[in-house]
């Protein structure tokens, strides 16, 4: 299982990076913004993608709807780790073809919550 | 002229003085001296208008020149005040990042050293059962003897370190102290400057009325359309509990997304 942590603060990555290890994920890789992401996912057989929604150059929004659009990619399973909470953001990710979302602050059980919901789903 | 008062008070008791004689003149049809008592009322008024200008223009300069945090920066006032506002900013940024990174980095440390512990003391667990129930052989304890040793010792070097550990952890946190500190003066500096902003744009106002320019509402409203950011994100809700389209927990995230199908 290889994982993609996109999000553009170091300190959250290195906390998303911990929690999924404590979780058994230890193949992980870490991207700053989308435009620095999507090319990883393009080349490196990433079966899981957490991204942060607010990032310069390219958004987390922005990188799920580029993921969907891509063949290789579309069915990648993404899950969003944000601060934005509007009800609106929440439903444009949904119509967007997101597997999960969880607001910032969060816990490590609602991570662990989130991605066994989303393995569920994908492998059922 | 007096000027302990407002603005107002100040022109309406220089038009209240010059009124009567005003009056008197019009009464009398001495139309130069109408002119010469219209223009010290016009020239009072220009006067307290500069003068409440100047003042407000000094309390705005005052209220960001007062905003100088570190007396030990001997640039500190050379330097543009809001460039020294957004620098001190970027220290908070700089501090949170260290202290976060600084606990991850220990947590990090951490974490193999209480590994080792659970992972050995439940090796160690069966080990030991098996002996007390006799199930064990006396060469087989004699392997287990050293190793129960050195499970002890470095037990006791581990948690020193964990304990020190901790203790780095909880340090790490005096970020808060400072960085606190510092966004209370960059708060104070914003206040005063909105309500010296404020003064102004009242001011201006007057400034119109005195000067009879009116602005049309819908040139003052016709602002530049704003650009949909919502791609960009907009950041942290600060009143997420005060807003109707927020939410404000993980749990209030799952109710929408149940509610759209997911």
């Amino acid at each position: 299982m290889k994982i993609l942590i996109v999000d553009d603060f170091s300190t959250m990555r290195r906390i998303i990076k911990n929690l999924l290890r404590d979780l058994g994920f230890t193949n992980t890789a870490e991207a700053d913004d989308g435009s620095t992401a999507l090319p990883m996912l393009q080349s490196g057989n990433f079966d899981f993608l957490v991204t942060d929604w607010n990032m310069p150059i390219m958004s987390g929004i922005d990188l799920l709807r580029q993921v969907r659009a891509d063949d290789k990619l579309k069915h990648l399973p993404v899950l969003m780790v944000t601060a934005e909470a509007k009800r609106d953001q929440i439903i444009e990710a949904a119509q967007a073809g997101v597997n999960g979302y969880v607001v910032k602050p969060f816990t490590a059980q609602v991570l662990k919550d989130k991605i066994d919901k989303i393995f569920e789903r994908v492998n059922g | 002229m007096e000027h302990k008062n407002s603005t107002e008070a100040d022109f309406a008791s220089a038009v209240a003085l010059h009124a009567p004689q005003l009056q008197l003149s019009l009464e009398q049809g001495d139309l130069q001296e109408v002119t010469r008592i219209v223009a010290q009322i016009s020239q009072a008024r220009e006067s307290i208008l500069y003068q409440e200008v100047g003042r407000l223009t000094r309390e705005l300069h005052s209220a960001i020149v007062d905003f100088d945090i570190d007396p030990r920066n001997p640039h500190a006032k050379e330097m543009s005040q809001i460039t020294d506002a957004s620098e001190r900013l970027q220290y908070v940024v700089k501090m949170t990042d260290q202290a976060a990174n600084c606990a991850i980095d220990l947590v990090e440390a951490s974490a193999p050293l209480v590994n080792y512990i659970s992972y050995e003391a439940q090796s160690l667990m069966t080990e030991w059962q098996r002996f007390m129930r006799r199930e064990m052989k006396a060469d087989e304890f004699r392997m287990l003897a050293p190793r129960i040793e050195a499970f002890l010792g470095r037990s006791l070097h581990d948690s020193d370190q964990l304990s020190a550990n901790l203790n780095e952890i909880l340090m790490a946190q005096g970020f808060q102290d400072l960085t606190g500190q510092v966004i209370k003066r960059v708060m104070t500096l914003i206040a005063d400057v909105e309500s010296n902003l404020l003064k102004l744009v009242v001011m201006a106002g007057q400034v119109d009325r005195a000067v009879g320019i009116e602005h049309s509402i819908e040139d003052l409203r016709k602002k530049p359309a704003i650009e949909n950011k919502s791609n960009a994100g907009e950041g942290p809700q600060i009143h997420a509990d005060k807003l109707e389209n927020v939410v404000t927990d993980q749990v209030d995230v799952d109710d929408l997304l149940s509610s759209l199908g997911f």
